[in-house]
């Protein structure tokens, strides 16, 4: 079963988004979605890398919330910042010291990271130890910004992953 | 179609040309690459999301269907747009592009740039 399915969940996934992408529920699109459903993770099992599981999937909701309200307020202050006075602009880099140590939660962090309030992460250290943010909008007090990050999101990620 | 669906429709379509406009405006005006990266990734989300809430508002009012294709262009935009902004930044950094002069923290770049964690000094700072 495992030789066939090696992903249950990236099949019906995939086939979701083939029915998803076509609009349609039809018979011949179900079918096609399957197969590439089942084809797909075959080809693409050797390529995996193993990932820590979703320890608690249903605290992705309030998770994906959180971020979504901070996206539109991140959107506001962006935009008031890009329409203000330039000088009043004070960007800076900080190195985040990190407490996850999985690739796939460290990924959800920083994607989360460059879409919410003036942040965009750039780089990670090769001993996965520090992320490196660009910041639009420097505050005086940058340990603040890093405390924020610490309780919202990377506080967060680790329950999700539960590590 | 309503008049309460044509308000909603052209409230989103106004609202969404605002933040694209302002994130494009964003490339002119800000002073450096690193501060340039943040309008278009930012302030477009909020634009192209109202636009495509629009669009599946007029599909409904329209056609009485419900059209899902708008949630998997989110969807793929919520994926791709950081990883985009991702890169770009770390070819800047490798690059070594001029930086607006009053960016803070620049030493943090040349650790950046060879994968290293920061000199002990500000660590020691940022790492209480």
């Amino acid at each position: 079963m495992t030789r066939i399915f090696p992903q249950p969940f990236h099949t019906l996934l995939l086939t979701a988004v083939w029915l998803l992408l076509n609009n349609s529920m039809s018979l011949g699109h179900i079918l096609l979605g399957l197969i590439l459903g089942i084809v797909i993770p075959i080809v693409c099992q050797p390529l995996r890398i193993p990932q820590p599981k979703i320890a608690k999937p249903f605290k992705l909701i309030p998770y994906v919330l959180v971020v979504l309200k901070d996206v539109i307020i991140a959107n506001i202050e962006v935009a008031i910042l890009v329409l203000g006075p330039v000088k009043r602009i004070q960007p800076g880099f900080i190195a985040y010291p990190l407490t996850l140590k999985d690739d796939l939660p460290i990924t959800l962090l920083a994607s989360t990271i460059t879409m919410t309030p003036g942040t965009c992460s750039c780089e990670l250290t090769e001993d996965k130890q520090f992320l490196y943010i660009h910041v639009l909008d420097m505050p005086a007090d940058e340990q603040s910004l890093i405390d924020y990050i610490k309780v919202h999101y990377e506080g967060r990620v680790k329950e999700i992953f539960g590590c | 179609m309503s008049f309460g669906f044509e308000l909603a429709i052209s409230i989103l379509l106004v609202i969404g040309g605002i933040f694209i406009f302002v994130g494009s405006f964003g490339l002119l005006r800000l002073p450096d690459f690193y501060t340039r990266l943040h309008a278009p990734t930012k302030a477009t989300t909020v634009g192209l999301g109202s636009i495509l809430l629009c669009s599946m508002l007029t599909a409904y009012a329209t056609e009485g269907r419900f059209s899902i294709s708008e949630l998997l262009i989110t969807l793929f935009l919520v994926i791709t747009a950081p990883v985009v902004a991702h890169m770009l930044a770390k070819v800047a950094m490798h690059h070594k592009v001029r930086m607006f002069a009053k960016t803070k923290h620049t030493e943090l770049v040349d650790t950046a740039r060879m994968q290293q964690p920061p000199a002990s000094d500000s660590s020691s700072k940022l790492d209480s």
